[in-house]
């Protein structure tokens, strides 16, 4: 492989890569309080319709990230409102959430089908953003950026503040953060609307960095991916992030093979587009394999919480 | 006409059942019910608005003799059974079912409803019910391929195919064999996405072919993201598939293929109106007007042109058949003898790709 097309791979792998991440990062903060948003996929796609809608009109991808963290933050106070006030079955309601999202943004987006749009590129200058060398650091998007920061925050977050302690207390014992004094369902409502917002941002990846247009269904499962992954992250940032780009690597090297012939077309298409959910299952027999309080999920993850007095 | 979702179609499907109470003896002919199942949205801009363009046509044409129903976003699998079969029940007489996965199910379907007539695109089975019906795409892929043998200047040429099917492998054989034939040194790299529908892959896959040098595409998915990825990293271009898709990418659009299915769709509801609709198989192309090359780009020298119009217009008189042997597989082996041709028999029992393809 010559060190243009390693670089060619990696841009790509990044790209493929980013919303997974941040759509999982948001998820893993909704699991780690102990909700569990299977809506992933439908605010992602509320987000994605938004972002293309506000950054059509305005000419400003930065508005239009920030509309879609906004929409997919409501999109998430809805399943909000339903499991922590209402006590709804959270897997019945997420399911319901991200059907209703592919619904709304199919019928919102419907003005916004058959129009271009331009990417949101790197904001470094370009020598460094098209230098055919430094554009592997330099050549992203900032949602790329974004990211990484992200996983720092949420890592830094979780593991070294008082608040990230009072969220995982939530999540292991809800009863036990209960009686402490800290509200529950306040801090579970805080997690759903960071899930929300995430997930609306990962939604902008689509139109603003991989694919320039609004399409019915955009996103195409990307955040049942996203799910899994916190489940394949074993609920830690760092591994999310490892797990992400994992899952991109398996999902782009296919079409790096391919595009390359020879040995890739040994194996037939079908089995390299079963590749990523092999890995997924390789993962989790290994992490039973290993069970330790590392890597299971918080105690209270998709129980509703009924306080007592 | 009316929007279903595959989801509410259960819903109206019970609203439905009650209409008949209300008094339907105010017509003197009720209109013919036609309903149009697709795998994804006419807002595709590609295959789906394709067969979309061709029900409004046939609306046009037959005015309030037909009335249309479309079912958007139907997967191909056991769903679609439940999907034909709703339709049937509602008093729909003819039905089309627009992608190849729907098959097994539409014959199914069709022998519970022997009053029903259902029509399969680019299917391979009839029965006395079913009609198969389908175009000449890769007719259209030899004049692209002629095109992209001409224009290219990496010798790196690339076909983005969705699913690993006859139709599919065809589309690459006959864009090969043009391209090869005017020049010979191109290689022809193919990437399978495995669905009809996954923009972001699609998208990633055109970026792979392009970093390794790929400066001309066809494709054989259903919607315009690849050309947008080309546009954006200024290779020469690549084709649109189904419909024309200058809109996304200007410059990078070549030109494109697109499926007028209209005229069919006029023709198969005016026979069931007539009582005249037989079980057939109809593959039309080029000669026939239902596969179109669109506009072609400015930026495709004169030569260029006239070399492309030489072979729709060979393709149209008969004068030229896109797989005329001698054909070579890529093993080396002769697959086809100087003299003769693939006819459209043989084509679907092809399981081997022409010279110069990497798949």
């Amino acid at each position: 492989m010559s060190p243009d097309l390693l670089i060619g791979l990696i841009i790509t792998l990044v790209g493929a890569s980013t919303p997974i991440l941040l759509a999982a990062l948001g998820e893993l903060v909704a699991e780690k309080s102990g909700v569990l948003n299977l809506g992933v996929e439908g605010m992602m796609l509320v987000g994605a319709v938004i972002c293309f809608a506000v950054t059509y009109n305005t000419g400003n991808p930065w508005l239009g990230i920030v509309a879609a963290a906004l929409a997919s933050t409501a999109v998430a106070m809805i399943f909000a409102v339903l499991t922590l006030g209402l006590s709804a079955n959270q897997v019945a309601t997420g399911l319901a959430l991200t059907i209703f999202g592919t619904g709304f943004s199919a019928l919102f987006g419907r003005a916004y089908t058959g129009k271009p749009l331009a990417l949101f590129k790197s904001i470094f200058p370009d020598w460094l953003a098209t230098h055919p060398v430094l554009k592997v650091l330099f050549g992203y998007s900032p949602l790329v950026y974004f990211s990484f920061a992200m996983v720092a925050l949420v890592w830094w977050f979780l593991a070294k503040t008082r608040g990230g302690l009072i969220l995982r207390a939530v999540g292991e014992s809800d009863i036990s953060a209960h009686s402490m004094g800290y509200s529950v369902i306040g801090v579970r409502y805080g997690a759903v609307a960071f899930g929300g917002a995430m997930a609306g941002i990962a939604g902008s990846c689509f139109p603003l960095m991989l694919t320039p247009q609004w399409v019915e269904g955009l996103t195409a499962g990307r955040g049942w991916i996203a799910l899994a992954l916190v489940v394949f992250g074993a609920w830690r940032p760092i591994r999310l992030l490892g797990g992400a780009y994992l899952f991109g690597l398996v999902m782009t090297i296919e079409l790096y093979a391919k595009a390359g012939g020879g040995v890739a077309h040994v194996l037939p298409s079908q089995f390299w587009a079963a590749l990523p959910y092999l890995a997924t299952i390789l993962v989790l027999v290994l992490i039973s394999l290993r069970q330790s309080s590392n890597t299971s999920a918080p105690a209270c993850l998709g129980k509703p919480f009924l306080p007592t007095n | 006409m009316s929007m279903l979702s595959r989801r509410n179609i259960l819903k109206i499907g019970g609203a439905a059942a009650a209409l008949p109470l209300l008094g339907r003896g105010a017509y003197a002919q009720e209109p013919l019910k036609v309903g149009f199942v697709l795998i994804g949205t006419p807002d595709d801009n590609g295959w789906n608005h394709g067969h979309d363009m061709g029900r409004q046509a046939m609306e046009d044409a037959l005015g309030d003799k037909v009335t249309s129903t479309v079912v958007t976003n139907v997967a191909e699998g056991p769903d679609s059974e439940r999907v034909f079969r709703e339709l049937a029940q509602q008093g729909h007489k003819l039905i089309f079912g627009t992608s190849f996965g729907f098959g097994d199910y539409m014959l199914k379907v069709a022998k519970e409803f022997p009053d029903v007539k259902f029509e399969w695109a680019t299917g391979n089975a009839t029965a006395p019910n079913l009609s198969t019906y389908n175009a000449k795409f890769h007719e259209g892929r030899a004049v692209l391929g002629t095109i992209a043998g001409m224009m290219t200047e990496t010798n790196k040429l690339a076909y983005i195919g969705s699913i690993p099917i006859p139709e599919v492998r065809m589309g690459i054989n006959s864009f090969a064999i043009a391209a090869r034939k005017v020049n010979p040194d191109v290689s022809i790299k193919v990437v399978y996405i495995d669905s009809w529908f996954d923009p972001a892959k699609e998208a990633d896959a055109t970026r792979a072919l392009i970093d390794q040098g790929v400066d001309i595409f066809a494709s054989h998915m259903d919607g315009p993201v690849s050309l947008q990825i080309a546009e954006e990293r200024g290779i020469i271009g690549g084709f649109g598939q189904g419909a024309d898709m200058s809109a996304f990418a200007p410059k990078a659009q070549l030109t494109s293929i697109i499926d007028v299915w209209g005229p069919h769709y006029i023709e198969a509801a005016q026979q069931v109106l007539d009582g005249t609709w037989v079980e057939s198989s109809t593959w039309p192309g080029l000669k026939e007007g239902e596969v179109v090359i669109g506009p072609y780009n400015e930026k495709i020298p004169a030569d260029v042109v006239a070399a492309a119009e030489k072979v729709r217009m060979g393709i149209i008189d008969g004068s030229l058949h896109p797989f005329a042997g001698p054909i070579m597989d890529n093993a080396g082996t002769e697959r086809v003898a100087e003299g003769d041709i693939i006819d459209d028999g043989e084509f679907w029992a092809v399981d081997w790709y022409a010279a110069g393809v990497e798949a």
